[in-house]
């Protein structure tokens, strides 16, 4: 058990210079006077600590949990001041040590186990898709059976990105919401996966860089690559500054993609040879450098790409952030974004031949019986993944992604295009007695008004009541300091909703998704829907064009 | 407990009645957190613990200890200038009596009139009660003289919070200090009232007093048998007040006379514990660097306006120190300036509103370092009045738009320059 040291330093300071100034003010007997009181005061202080310190040893005795060799004493042994701050893996790599943001630590990780589970249909969602027309063309229809590959729709604007189906299988539905738009496209799965046809290509053997952009956006794997600014699927047309590919998510709860890359590190090499020929930059990857024990070597021993470590709380693992500390976006710029897992479908196509879009999901959080990984096609229905699987003492919300930036589904929905993960948490709508007074309540916060704020392993439950009403911004300096980023949040937020554009670009609103300000609008004090606003902003800024 | 709440519910009126509904409202949610919970897509899912009424309430928090010595100061001063009960300890329970009757109409009148005009606003825009009041109504006693005339104190209130909050769209939109707003408008409006050398000790006894019989036991106590002809309570005690003992706080004495002066009446000890005349809650600093120490170690008020307007303060005062000579205050030496008056007062509570400081962490430097700068130059170049925190912090947050514009800016041209390179 660990507790943070904060900033007292600073108290002390001002105490001092008090006394000093007291002291310099009264002559010697005040002086003493006001010396003896600071002196029994530090003296208490520390009784206090050392009693509860033998109390927790005791405690810690009692109940066996020292038997761990953790460390449950209130002051760090000697070793864990003296540890070398970097990891050995980094092999003497530069670090970005990133101060600001907090990890969220909630109950209900994932056991890095493998489970079963079959999956009967999947859907793919136009909606998934950032600025997507509501009505795609479609080119199939009920009942029609579809291979692994075959082309299910485009978008008119942009015809040229084809959008595959994950699985062979039959249609059954094309459900469509207001508007006759198009919600999704539901395919029933076969048992034996029957893939479209294609030759294995080379990545070297494409006569122009067109060639490759060509066979990519045919292929279906186009989508998986995304742009920075706005998080569109990126523009055939365009040729990137650079590529950034995260190999670590640090969301709540997420998946470690250490684990869920597996073996998969030639396909992985493949998809980075890939993205290496589509930008006149460079593919950047971002490892993290804070785990206890180092990355997949498929990261670590990549190459035909640049590395960078990156240390901290969440939101570290964002590729925004990344691509921020690297080499920033500027107005007119424009960058390509990859999850790793998506490298690894894109690669696979040049080792197979086969558009195989599976992924290994994590199933999460503190209401769920028994949180483990599955290997699941993209889009998957969650049905029976989560059959038995959840707790019922609670009422529950199931959430496709990470309880920071996901979309509630139903128990018997799908998964969006591109989740890796499900979390289940409780859905609170009680009302709590005096609950904004309630000193020693247990709850994730970043504020130090709560006892846990002291702990850095305490794991909270979680659950989705929103712990007061929305207000006015009042307070200051929150966002900037969960936000590792030379922007200025609140700033961006004010400048949007005054639809202020010239601010919102020099303050940098290309360089923000709504991903990365995600714990700005968890740490609100006012409740202020940050992802929203600035969501709304970027649609502003890119209609405008 | 869900009982108590279906009973409760019970009475809440239809929302047709906007006023009526806004007040079940406001006590409703003060009883109960909402049962709200976070949306289902495009948001997050948690929501920190955290929200403005606690984040107020803790500011409140810091501040009781103020009230409690405030309290017992206003009673102890009151007797020091009559006479009775000598020692700072002496007649404990009369003082604080004496003292908690004087503080509390001047709280509830505060509340009452503060709260009343934000539940009207409320009402009137239909949106919820916000919690911006909860400080406001908790400070505004705090840095008022103790015996200033309620009347006096409501109309401050409802100017400051009319104009300077509500003209502005209420809590969090507010340009000015809403505290410092009803203070400063008390100071100009009545100048007789807030400024000299009478209006920091409490003379009167009010009708509360009265119905304790405090009056007539300090009477009888003293051997008055009545008030002469034309004479008040207070204008008598004044008459006769004991000889070494004065009404005039210690930056009066230094405004006026220079140090020496201050040290024939009030040694470093009193008025570092706060045994001195002032405002209610400003005198006592241990107990001002407690709430100020909750504050910066639950991390609700800025450590970076703290810090810097002690250095403002500090280096301002050195550097008169320095040129010396052309005033008597000026002489005084640097580190006795936090000692008098509300220096820690106005660090702890008043510069570190979130709302109306600079809200760019280096902004909140520069501000807070200003603040410490002309605070300082008010208050020993200004002939009129010898405390300048006030005045230094509703100017300071007219400039704090100004500083964040310019943080801003370099924040923006730094980018621009990333883009020529």
């Amino acid at each position: 058990m660990n507790i943070r040291f904060k900033r007292p330093v600073l108290l002390f300071a001002l105490m001092t210079l008090a006394v000093t100034a007291q002291a310099q003010a009264g002559g010697l007997s005040s002086a003493m006077l006001t010396a003896l009181f600071a002196v029994a005061l530090l003296i208490l202080l520390v009784v206090i600590l050392l009693v509860s310190d033998i109390f927790m040893g005791e405690e810690a005795r009692r109940t066996g949990a020292d038997k761990t060799g953790e460390n449950y004493s209130l002051f760090p042994r000697l070793s864990e001041i003296t540890r070398p701050r970097a990891a050995g893996y980094t092999n003497g790599a530069s670090v970005t040590h990133l101060k600001r943001g907090h990890d969220i630590l909630l109950e209900g990780e994932a056991k890095k186990v493998l489970g079963e589970a079959r999956v009967n249909t999947v859907a793919v969602s136009p909606r998934d898709f950032v600025g997507m027309s509501p009505i795609p063309k479609v080119l199939v229809a009920k009942d029609d059976e579809v291979k692994a590959g075959d082309i299910l729709f485009f978008d008119k604007k942009r015809p040229e990105i084809k959008y595959a189906s994950p699985v062979s299988g039959q249609v059954v539905d094309i459900v469509r919401g207001e508007k006759r738009a198009i919600d999704k496209i539901v395919i029933l799965v076969d048992k034996e996966q029957k893939y479209t046809e294609r030759e294995i290509p080379n990545v070297n053997g494409f006569a122009s860089r067109e060639d490759l952009v060509n066979y990519l956006t045919e292929s279906g794997v186009w989508a998986f690559i995304r742009q920075r600014p706005y998080e569109l699927v990126a523009d055939p047309a365009d040729v990137p500054r650079d590529i950034f590919v995260s190999t670590f998510d640090s969301a709540p709860l997420a998946p470690d993609l250490n684990f869920v890359l597996g073996k998969n590190a030639t396909a992985f090499q493949r998809g980075l040879n890939v993205l290496a020929k589509l930008t006149d930059g460079k593919v950047h990857l971002g490892l993290n450098a804070g785990a206890e024990g180092a990355p997949n070597l498929a990261f670590t021993r990549a190459e035909n790409v640049e590395k960078h470590w990156f240390k901290g709380p969440h939101p570290a693992g964002n590729v925004g952030i990344q691509i921020h500390h690297t080499a920033p976006i500027n107005k007119g710029e424009v960058v390509w974004t990859v999850n790793a897992q998506d490298v690894a479908i894109i690669g696979n196509l040049f080792v197979t031949g086969q558009y195989k879009a599976e992924r290994t999901i994590a199933v999460t959080g503190a209401e769920v019986r028994d949180p483990k990984y599955y290997r699941v096609p993209l889009g998957a229905n969650v049905e029976d993944i989560l059959k038995n699987n959840i707790l019922t003492e609670r009422k529950t919300r199931t959430v496709a992604g990470d309880v920071l930036t996901g979309t509630q589904i139903e128990n018997d929905g799908y998964l969006g295009f591109f989740d890796d993960q499900i979390t289940v948490l409780h859905e609170n709508d009680e009302y709590e007695l005096f609950g904004w007074l309630n000193p020693v309540a247990v709850r994730p916060s970043v504020s130090s008004t709560f006892p846990g704020s002291a702990f850095t392993d305490i794991k909270y439950r979680a659950e989705t009541n929103t712990h007061g009403e929305p207000r006015a911004l009042v307070v200051t300096g929150q966002y900037e300091k969960v936000l590792p980023m030379d922007v200025y949040p609140q700033h961006i937020v004010k400048a949007i909703l005054a639809n202020d554009f010239d601010r919102m670009e020099g303050l940098g609103i290309y360089e923000l998704a709504p991903e990365d300000v995600a714990l700005c609008e968890f740490a609100c004090t006012s409740k202020t829907n940050v992802q929203e606003i600035l969501r709304k902003g970027l649609e502003t800024l890119r209609e405008q064009g | 407990m869900s009982k108590f709440l279906d009973f409760v519910k019970k009475f809440e009126p239809p929302k047709e009645k906007r006023m009526l509904h806004t007040l079940y409202d406001g006590f409703f949610t003060f009883a109960y957190a909402p049962n709200h919970v976070t949306r289902k897509s495009g948001g997050v899912h948690i929501r920190d613990g955290m929200d403005l009424k606690r984040t107020m309430f803790i500011v409140v928090q810091a501040m009781a200890l103020c009230y409690i010595f405030g309290m017992y100061n206003i009673g102890h001063q009151h007797y020091a200038a009559l006479g009775m009960h000598d020692g700072f300890l002496a007649g404990f329970l009369t003082k604080l009596l004496y003292g908690a009757l004087q503080i509390l109409p001047i709280f509830i009148v505060s509340n009452v009139v503060g709260l009343g005009i934000e539940f009207f606003y409320a009402a009137k825009k239909g949106h919820a009660i916000e919690e911006g009041y909860l400080v406001s109504g908790a400070l505004i006693p705090l840095i008022m003289p103790p015996d200033i005339p309620l009347w006096m104190l409501a109309i401050a209130i409802a100017f400051a919070v009319i104009i300077g909050k509500e003209a502005f769209g209420g809590t969090g939109m507010n340009v000015l200090n809403i505290a410092l707003l009803a203070r400063v408008f008390v100071f100009f409006a009545y100048p007789g009232d807030i400024s000299g050398d009478f209006c920091w000790v409490a003379y009167d006894y009010n009708w509360l007093h009265q119905i304790f019989g405090m009056k007539g036991a300090t009477m009888a106590a003293l051997g008055i048998e009545a008030i002469p002809e034309g004479m008040t309570f207070s204008k008598y005690v004044l008459a006769n007040t004991p000889d070494g003992w004065t009404g005039a706080t210690p930056l009066a004495l230094a405004a006026k006379e220079g140090w020496g002066a201050v040290q024939n009446y009030y040694t470093n000890a009193q008025m570092f514990w706060g045994a001195i005349p002032g405002s209610i809650g400003e005198t006592c600093k241990p107990i001002i660097l407690i709430g100020a120490a909750i504050l910066l170690a639950l991390r609700i008020a800025s450590w970076r306006i703290m810090l810097s307007m002690f250095i403002g303060a500090a280096l301002t005062a050195i550097l008169m120190n320095l040129v010396g000579g052309f005033h008597v205050f000026m002489a005084v030496p640097w580190q006795y300036h936090f000692w008098m008056g509300s220096f820690f007062f106005a660090m702890a509570f008043m510069a570190t509103d979130p709302v109306t400081a600079a809200s760019t962490p280096t902004g909140k430097l520069i501000y807070g370092f200003m603040i410490g700068v002309v605070g300082m130059i008010v208050r020993v170049l200004n002939p009129a009045y010898p405390e300048g925190w006030m005045l230094a912090i509703l100017f300071m947050n007219v400039f704090a738009p100004l500083i964040d514009h310019y943080v801003l800016e370099a924040n923006i041209s730094k980018r621009l320059k990333r883009v020529s390179q």
